[in-house]
């Protein structure tokens, strides 16, 4: 299942509206360890093969939404869950440490 | 550029230097300061020292061994970790070096400051890594706890971003260093205050400076930071290492106390052997 880019335009339909739950990882491509984690959420998404929504939040194109959920520092990966955050993981994180928190 | 670059010249990086400079790969260790070593009085439980030694003698004899053999042993203080296109870039105080490989064999040093606020407001205004998270302090007022080479460094990776720079050396020396929008203040710190993000700086006078962010950069940087600064993964403050050594980046190890569980000379000559024989295999593969 691939990962969906997230922005402004589409959040509130693919995250705010999602009855469910949805990882949302905010990165820049100036963030090294956001390069780092950037494949362990490619792989998470291949992983839950659709049963949880996946996206990547450029938070250089997107400052008011990396305002908006108060990220201070990348990569920020946030658990939402009908529409409403409910788990926040800060810097490179363990793969295993967000499946668990998605299950 | 190096084979390998190994930052830390205690038992852990020492050994792993002995183990790459035979396999004939092109080693530096950076050795920046002080290692934890040399404060032991005393140690009886290691092997091969009859009437046991002193931590610092010890440490010492690991220095020249390694320089006997032509290793390459520079006393300087590592600042940051960067990764390139042809591997790694470790910058210090005085240089910067490139590597195929880094070794990451720290120690264990306790600098982590104890300022009541600090630790809730981590990741809501807190920060240890000026280059990761400066950007969202655009326009914005922060501070940077610390005094030495590796404050001053932080400071300048921010300089161009936020509006105004305040070093806090927190009770310590002030630094000598002058830019425009930087401010040094020498007060001991006694609280950072926020109710859900950094907002105030107070000192013990009860005197006060408006903050939205804090780069935590006191002392050296440790284990902690250069991950932080590399994207490796972390765990109650120690690198988190497979039993090869390898840590979550292909091409960087860390062995030694920085990788937790016992600190004790036996463990981190043992972690460094491993990581020593595993980037020689890395590169051979890698040639």
């Amino acid at each position: 299942m691939s990962v969906l880019k997230l922005e402004n335009a589409n959040f509130e339909d693919e995250v705010l509206n999602d009855q469910g739950k949805v990882l949302v990882d905010f990165y820049a491509d100036w963030c090294g360890p956001c390069k780092m984690m950037s494949p362990v959420i490619d792989g998470i998404a291949e992983k839950l093969n659709g049963s949880v929504k996946v996206g990547k939040i450029n938070v250089d194109e997107n400052q008011e939404l990396a305002i908006k959920y108060q990220v201070m520092s990348i990569p920020t990966i946030m658990i939402f869950n009908n529409g409403i955050p409910v788990k926040t993981f800060i810097g490179v994180t363990d793969e295993q440490e967000i499946l668990d928190a998605l299950k | 550029m190096f084979d390998v670059i190994i930052i830390g010249g205690g038992p852990a990086g020492i050994s792993a230097s002995l183990y790459t400079k035979r396999g004939n790969k092109k080693t530096l260790v950076i050795n920046s300061e002080s290692s934890t070593l040399q404060e032991v009085h005393k140690i009886e439980n290691y092997y091969g020292f009859e009437n046991g030694i002193s931590g610092k003698e010890l440490y010492d004899i690991g220095i020249k061994q390694a320089k006997n053999l032509g290793i390459e042993v520079k006393q300087e203080e590592v600042l940051s970790v960067k990764i390139n296109e042809k591997g790694f870039e470790v910058i210090t105080n005085k240089d910067t070096y490139e590597s195929e490989t880094v070794i990451i064999a720290v120690g264990n040093k306790k600098n982590k400051v104890k300022i009541k606020g600090i630790k809730d407001l981590e990741g809501k205004g807190v920060s240890y890594c000026a280059i990761c998270d400066g950007f969202f302090y655009r326009d914005k007022e922060v501070a940077v706890i610390g005094s030495g080479n590796y404050a001053i460094s932080e400071t300048n990776d921010l300089i161009n971003i936020a509006k105004k720079v305040t070093i806090l050396t927190n009770g310590e020396k002030a630094p000598e260093f002058r830019a425009d929008n930087v401010e040094i203040n020498s007060k001991p710190i006694e609280e950072i205050e926020g109710k859900d993000k950094v907002e105030k700086v107070i000192f013990n006078d009860r005197s006060s400076i408006n903050a939205d962010g804090i780069f935590v950069a006191q002392g050296t940087a440790g284990g902690f930071e250069l991950a932080k600064k590399l994207g490796l993964l972390i765990k109650d403050n120690h690198i988190i290492v497979n039993e090869n050594m390898e840590t979550n980046i292909k091409g960087v190890y860390a062995c030694g106390d920085c990788t937790g569980g016992l600190m004790q000379v036996s463990k981190s000559v043992y972690q460094g052997t491993v990581a020593g024989l595993e980037v020689i295999k890395f590169l051979n593969k890698n040639k």
